[in-house]
C-alpha cells in the first residue's frame, strides 16, 4: 500500500524559523570570510614570499664555526725549532651568553656587574670551579680600570688604592671580571690544555654550563725554554684598537695575534688563515645533522731566524756566569751579529725566563712575583731595551769625529801626564795611570782618557745640535733606534746643547709646577731629578764626558754593535735583523729578509785603518786593554773595553769586539755588557771571548773573568 | 494514524527498522572530514615530533589510539538521543565546575595547572569543560525557549558562561576562557536572543577588551604581561625580536616554517624549522606551521578544506536539528570549532594573537582529540535524530 520512496531528507527538514535562517546565514558568511582570509594569507606567505623565508630558514640553521689555524714556527738558521704551536683544548666563557649575561652600556652598569656578579653566574662559576679544579676563596681581584670605571667601582664598594681597583672575587669570577673589563665581547679563557675527562664532562652537560664552551686552540710552546726568551714576544687576543689597525685588517674579532717581539713584527707571515666549517645547529645551538662545506685552515708561514742556537746558548751561559759573579747583580746583555749584513747570530739578556709560563693563564700574584716591580725584570730585553753610558767603547766614535773634522790627525801626538785640566777642571785616567806621549792608535790601545778628554774639548761646539762629535755619533746611530725587527727598542740619548736646555727647562717647570706639571707638587731646584738643577748651559765638560762615553749619553748594546760594525765593514750602518727568511711549512722559500744598509758613512779609509789598528793592538799587544783576555785568541780580534760609571753603583762592564771579513770567512761582531761588574776586561770581555770561541771553534772554552788585567 | 493493523504494515515496519539503524544514517561527510583530519594529523606528527623525546612513533601511536577511542565515543554518542542529556544539565554544569576547580590543586606542568594525571591521559579539564558547557548552558537555554527575549535569560546565560571562564583564567588558560565566552555568545545568537541584547553584549565585550588591552597604560592590570604581549605583538611586530620576546620569536619561526614550505613543501627530510626545533611546539600549538613547512601550500590547503567541510556540515546539522536543544548544541560546537581553527591557524599565520588554543584533531593531545570526537558524535546524534524526526513526520503525513 505504502511504498516509501527513497528518502530525500532535505525535503523532510523541520521547518526553520526565518530568524534562524538569517542567523545561520550570518554564521556561514563569517566562516566563509575567515576561510578566505586564511587562504589568501597562506598563499601570500607560502607562494609569494616563500623564497624570502627559505633564506631565513637557512640563516637560522647554518653556523660557520672557525677552525683555528696554527701560527707558523720560528726556528734558528739551521732549522732548530725555537717556537712551536701545539694543539690544545681551552675552556672558554662567553660573557654575553652566561645565565645572567654580562652586558653593560655604562660604566656604572659595568662596575655593578664586576663588583656584584649576578647570582646565577656565581652559581655557574662555583660548578665550573669544581670541574676545573679552580676552587678558591674570594680574594682581592685587581681590575685594570680607567679613571671613570674606577670611580664607579669605588661607588660599588670596591677597594681603590693608588689608582688600582680591586674587588673580592673567586678565581673564576676574577678571570671573568678582568676579561669583561678588557674586551667585553671576547671569550675569556679559563683553562687551557684541560684533560679529556673534563672536556667530555663539559660537552655532555652543555645545558648545565650555559656560556661555557670547549674550543680547540693552538698554544705557543718554546722547546728550548729560557733560550732567547725575550726575542719572541707574546701572542694574545686582538684588542679593540688593534682591530682598527690596518696591520690586522680582515682578522676576526677573536683572533690571536702577535703582541710583541718577533711575533708582533712578523705577525702577517706567522698568522695563519682560520678555516671554517659550516654546521647545522638546532634551536639550542647544538650541532645537528650533516656538516656543510668545510674550508681547511692554512697554517702560518715559518720564520727562520739568523740566530745560531748554539751561539745563543753559549752566550747566555757565559753571560749568566759573569752575572753570577757580580756581588749585587743587575743583569747583562750581549749581541753577536754579522758586521757586514746585520744578521744577528745571538742576542741575549740576563736574567731570562721560560716563556712556556704564558701558555697557561697566569694569576696576577704569580705574574707580580715573577715579573713585577720587585722582580729583576726578566722580560726586559736588555740588549735593546736598556740604554746607558758605554764607557771607553765610545772612543772610536770620538776618534772618527776628531779625524774627520780635522781637529786631530793620525800623526798628532798628545802627552798624557795622567791628568787633564780644562778651564779649571781637572780629570785623570783610571788608576791614575799616565801613558806618556801617545798618538791616536796608541790612545785607543791603552784607552787613554786624557787623550780623549782633549779630543772632546777640541770637537766641542755649543751650537744646539753640537759639533763634530755629535754629528759623527749621530751618523754612527747613537741615540736612535736601530730598527731591528723585534720592536720595543729604546732610542737612547745623545747629549748636545739643545738636549741640555730641554732638560733644564723641564726641571724648571717641574720644580715650579708649571707647564705639564701644573697642579703637581713644587720641588727645590733639581729636586725632580730631570737635570741637576744648576740650570747650567752646555759646556766643554759635557763634551769631554761624551768623548769617553760617560755622563748623559745613553746607548743600547745593539746600537754600539751597529756602530762598531761600521768600523769593521768600512762605514756601512747595517740594519740589524733577526729574521732570515720566511718559509712555507714544507721549507719552500716565501721571502728572504735582507734589509739594505741604513746609510754609508763617508769616512776616510785611512782613518778607519788607524782606529782599527788601535782596536787590534788593544786586544792583541801587551799593554792593550783586553790583551789579557784576547791576546792568545787565534783569530784576528779587534776589541775595546768600556767601564761605564754610574753614581751610587759599581761600574758597568762593557766589551765590544769584531773579527772583520778581511780576516775570516765568518765575520762576527760582539758586544757584551754586564751591569755592576767593574772594568770591561774583568767581566764583559771574557764573555765575548767565549762567544767568539764558540763561533770559530764550536766550543766556548774556560771563563777568564775576574782575573784579567784591570783597564778602562 | 496506523497503529494496530498488523499485516499491511509489515513492510513499513521493516523499513522503519532499517531507518532506525542509526549507523547507516550517520552524516558520511562529517565522518570523512573528521577521519581525514586524523589521518593528516598522524602524517604531520610523524614529522613534527622527530626532535622530541621519546620519538615520533610514541606520539603517532598515542594520537592514533586517542582518535580510535574518540571515534568509538562518537559512534556511541551518535546512537544516543542527545535530548536526554538535557535532564542532566545540573550534573553536567556541576561536573564542569568541579573538574576546572580540581586542577587548580594539581602540581603545575610547565608552570600551568591544567591537567589531572590519569594512567593513559593527561586529563585536561578545560577541554572537557567546553563540551560540558555547551550541553549544560544549551539545556538552560532550551528550558527558557519561550523567555529568550527577556534580559534575565540573557544575563543568566552570560553568567553561566563567564563563571567557568573566570575559573580557567588562573590555570592559566586564556585560550579556553575565550572559547567559553565565544561559545556562550554563540549559544545566545543561535537560540534567537534579540539583536538589541546581543548588540549590548557585544558593546560590553568591546569596552572590556579595550580596557584589558589599554589597561597597563592606565594602571589597570587584568592580564599578565606575557599574555598582554601575546595579544598585541601580532598587531605591531618588531622588526627585530628582543632577546626575551618569545612571542615575537615564535611568530617569526612560524612564518619562516610556513613560508619555506612554498607550494609543495620541503618534505619530511628538508623541513629544518620543524626538525631542528626552531618551530616552537611543532606537535601542538604550531602543528599547522609544521604541516605547512613539510607539505607546503598543498598540504595546508587540504587540511583547511577538510576544516571547511567540517564547518559546513556543522552548519548543515545545526539547521536540521529536531529541537532547539539540538540547534544550540550544534551552534555551540560550531563556535568552538570555528574559534579554535581560526585562532590557531590565524596565530600561525601571524594574523591572530598568540593564544594556546589547540587545532582540533590536528594538534597532539588526548583531551583535545577526545573532546572533538565527542563534539562530532553529538553532531552525528543531532543529524540522526533530526533525520529520524523528519522521516517519521513525513511518514505520519503520508499515512
Amino acid at each position: 500500500m505504502i511504498q516509501d520512496p527513497p528518502p530525500s531528507y532535505d525535503d523532510r527538514r523541520t521547518p526553520m524559523s526565518p530568524q534562524l535562517v538569517r542567523r545561520v546565514a550570518i554564521l556561514g558568511t563569517f566562516a566563509l570570510t575567515m576561510f578566505a582570509i586564511i587562504f589568501f594569507r597562506l598563499w601570500f606567505i607560502q607562494i609569494l614570499s616563500g623564497q624570502k623565508y627559505i633564506a631565513q630558514a637557512k640563516v637560522n640553521r647554518v653556523r660557520d664555526i672557525a677552525i683555528p689555524a696554527p701560527r707558523g714556527e720560528i726556528m734558528d738558521r739551521s732549522g732548530n725549532l725555537l717556537v712551536d704551536s701545539k694543539r690544545a683544548i681551552a675552556v672558554q666563557v662567553t660573557p654575553a651568553e652566561l645565565p645572567a649575561p654580562l652586558q653593560a652600556t655604562t660604566d656604572t652598569e659595568e662596575a655593578h656587574l664586576v663588583a656584584h656578579p649576578p647570582r646565577p653566574d656565581v652559581a655557574l662559576y662555583r660548578r665550573l670551579a669544581r670541574v676545573l679544579g679552580m676552587r678558591g676563596r674570594a680574594r682581592p681581584c685587581p681590575i685594570n680600570a680607567n679613571a671613570t670605571l674606577r670611580r664607579a667601582l669605588a661607588a660599588q664598594g670596591a677597594r681603590v688604592v693608588d689608582g688600582a681597583a680591586s674587588v673580592q672575587l673567586s678565581p673564576i669570577g676574577c678571570a671573568l671580571a678582568q676579561g669583561f673589563v678588557q674586551v667585553s665581547y671576547a671569550n675569556v679563557t679559563l683553562a687551557t690544555d684541560v684533560p679529556r675527562t673534563v672536556l667530555f664532562y663539559l660537552e655532555e652537560r652543555q645545558r648545565q654550563f650555559p656560556g661555557v664552551s670547549v674550543q680547540p686552540v693552538w698554544l705557543r710552546t718554546y722547546p728550548l725554554r729560557e733560550v732567547a726568551a725575550q726575542l719572541f714576544g707574546t701572542v694574545g687576543p686582538i684588542s679593540r684598537s688593534e682591530l682598527k689597525d690596518p696591520r690586522y685588517k680582515g682578522l676576526p674579532q677573536n683572533a690571536i695575534v702577535g703582541q710583541s717581539g718577533l711575533e708582533w713584527f712578523y705577525n702577517r707571515y706567522l698568522q695563519g688563515h682560520n678555516g671554517k666549517q659550516q654546521v647545522q645547529v638546532n634551536a639550542l645551538g647544538q650541532p645537528a645533522g650533516a656538516a656543510g662545506r668545510t674550508i681547511q685552515p692554512t697554517a702560518g708561514n715559518n720564520l727562520r731566524l739568523s740566530l745560531d742556537v748554539n751561539l745563543q746558548r753559549t752566550g747566555e751561559q757565559a753571560l749568566a756566569q759573569a752575572v753570577s759573579q757580580v756581588p749585587d747583580p743587575n743583569g747583562g746583555a750581549f749581541v753577536a751579529m754579522n758586521p757586514v749584513n746585520g744578521e744577528i747570530y745571538a742576542m741575549g739578556s740576563d736574567p731570562s725566563f721560560d716563556p712556556n709560563i704564558f701558555t697557561h693563564p697566569i694569576t696576577q700574584r704569580e705574574y707580580d712575583a715573577k715579573f713585577g716591580p720587585t722582580s729583576d725584570f726578566p722580560l726586559l730585553n736588555r740588549a735593546i731595551q736598556t740604554a746607558g753610558p758605554t764607557g771607553s767603547t765610545f772612543k772610536p766614535i770620538t776618534a772618527t769625529a776628531a779625524l774627520q773634522s780635522g781637529a786631530w790627525t793620525t800623526s798628532d801626538v798628545f802627552d798624557d801626564t795622567g791628568q787633564y785640566c780644562f778651564s779649571g777642571q781637572c780629570r785623570h785616567n783610571a788608576n791614575m795611570a799616565a801613558y806618556g806621549v801617545v798618538d791616536l792608535e796608541q790612545a785607543i790601545k791603552v784607552s787613554s782618557d786624557d787623550f780623549f778628554y782633549n779630543l772632546g774639548v777640541l770637537t766641542n761646539d755649543p751650537a744646539a745640535r753640537g759639533g763634530a762629535l755629535q754629528k759623527w755619533a749621530r751618523l754612527y746611530g747613537i741615540g736612535q733606534a736601530t730598527g731591528i725587527d723585534v720592536g720595543g727598542e729604546v732610542a737612547g740619548n745623545l747629549p748636545d746643547a739643545a738636549w741640555r736646555n730641554h732638560v733644564n727647562h723641564l726641571e724648571y717647570q717641574c720644580d715650579h709646577a708649571l707647564g705639564p706639571f701644573r697642579g703637581k707638587a713644587k720641588h727645590t731646584p733639581g729636586g725632580c731629578g730631570i737635570a741637576d738643577g744648576t740650570d747650567r748651559p752646555w759646556s766643554a765638560g759635557d763634551n769631554e764626558n761624551l768623548a769617553v762615553g760617560q755622563g748623559d749619553v745613553q746607548v743600547t748594546p745593539l746600537q754600539l754593535a751597529v756602530a762598531y760594525s761600521a768600523i769593521a765593514n768600512g762605514g756601512n750602518i747595517v740594519r740589524p735583523h733577526l729574521g732570515l727568511d720566511i718559509q712555507q711549512a714544507d721549507g719552500t722559500l716565501v721571502q728572504p729578509i735582507k734589509p739594505p744598509s741604513v746609510r754609508h758613512l763617508p769616512i776616510n779609509p785611512l782613518y778607519l785603518d788607524t782606529i782599527r789598528q788601535g782596536l787590534r793592538a788593544a786586544a792583541s799587544q801587551p799593554g792593550g786593554t783586553s790583551f789579557a783576555v784576547m791576546g792568545n785568541f787565534p783569530e784576528q780580534v779587534y776589541g775595546k773595553t768600556g767601564t761605564a760609571q754610574y753614581t751610587g753603583q759599581p761600574d758597568y762592564s762593557w766589551y765590544t769586539c769584531f773579527v772583520p771579513s778581511t780576516a775570516t770567512s765568518k765575520p762576527i761582531e760582539v758586544v757584551v755588557t754586564v751591569a755592576r761588574a767593574g772594568f770591561g776586561a774583568q767581566s764583559a770581555a771574557p764573555v765575548a771571548r767565549q762567544i767568539l770561541s764558540q763561533w770559530f771553534f764550536g766550543k766556548k772554552g774556560p771563563f777568564l773573568g775576574y782575573g784579567g788585567a784591570g783597564a778602562l | 494514524m496506523v497503529t494496530t493493523t498488523a499485516t499491511p504494515l509489515r513492510p513499513v515496519e521493516q523499513k522503519t527498522a532499517a531507518h532506525s539503524r542509526p549507523l547507516l544514517m550517520l552524516d558520511p561527510l562529517l565522518l570523512l572530514a573528521a577521519l581525514g583530519l586524523v589521518a593528516c594529523s598522524l602524517v604531520t606528527l610523524h614529522v613534527a615530533t622527530r626532535g622530541q623525546v621519546p620519538g615520533p612513533s610514541y606520539y603517532v601511536e598515542r594520537q592514533a589510539l586517542y582518535a580510535a577511542g574518540g571515534l568509538l565515543l562518537a559512534l556511541i554518542l551518535s546512537l544516543v538521543d542527545y535530548s536526554r542529556l538535557r535532564e542532566y544539565k545540573y550534573v553536567l554544569y556541576g561536573l564542569m565546575i568541579v573538574l576546572n576547580v580540581v586542577v587548580l590543586g594539581t602540581s603545575p606542568i610547565n608552570g600551568a595547572r591544567r591537567w589531572i594525571p590519569l594512567p593513559f591521559l593527561q586529563f585536561q579539564s578545560s577541554e572537557f569543560g567546553k563540551i560540558l558547557l555547551i550541553l549544560a548552558v544549551g539545556a538552560f537555554l532550551a528550558d527558557r525557549a519561550r523567555r529568550l527575549h527577556q534580559w534575565r535569560t540573557t544575563l543568566r546565560i552570560v553568567l553561566l558562561a563567564l563563571l567557568p571562564a573566570l575559573i580557567v583564567m588562573p590555570q592559566p588558560d586564556l585560550g579556553t576562557a575565550l572559547v567559553y565566552v565565544v561559545v556562550g555568545f554563540t549559544l545566545l545568537f543561535v537560540a534567537g536572543t534579540p539583536w538589541k541584547q546581543l548588540a549590548a553584549l557585544a558593546a560590553v565585550v568591546l569596552v572590556g577588551a579595550a580596557v584589558v588591552l589599554a589597561g597597563p597604560s592606565l594602571g589597570v592590570h587584568v592580564l599578565k604581561p606575557y599574555q598582554q604581549q601575546r595579544l598585541t605583538t601580532f598587531l605591531n611586530p618588531p622588526p627585530v625580536c628582543g632577546p626575551r620576546d618569545t612571542t615575537c620569536y615564535q611568530l617569526n619561526q612560524s612564518l619562516i616554517a610556513l613560508g619555506s614550505g612554498e607550494k609543495t613543501g620541503r618534505g619530511a627530510v628538508g623541513a629544518t624549522q620543524t626538525e631542528l626545533s626552531y618551530l616552537p611546539a611543532p606537535s601542538t600549538d604550531f602543528v599547522f606551521a609544521a604541516l605547512g613547512e613539510t607539505y607546503g601550500f598543498i598540504g595546508a590547503a587540504l587540511v583547511l578544506s577538510l576544516y571547511a567541510l567540517l564547518i559546513w556540515r556543522a552548519l548543515r546539522i545545526l539547521m536540521m536539528a529536531k529541537n532547539l536543544y539540538g540547534t544550540v548544541i550544534a551552534g555551540g560546537i560550531l563556535a568552538m570549532l570555528m574559534f579554535q581553527i581560526f585562532v590557531n591557524v590565524g596565530m600561525t599565520l601571524g594574523i591572530m594573537p598568540t593564544t594556546g588554543v589547540p587545532l582540533p584533531l590536528m594538534s597532539y593531545g588526548g583531551s583535545s582529540v577526545l573532546v572533538t570526537f565527542i563534539a562530532v558524535g553529538l553532531l552525528q546524534s543531532i543529524y540522526v535524530q533530526g533525520r529520524q524526526a523528519s522521516s517519521s513526520k513525513s511518514r505520519a503525513l503520508i499515512s
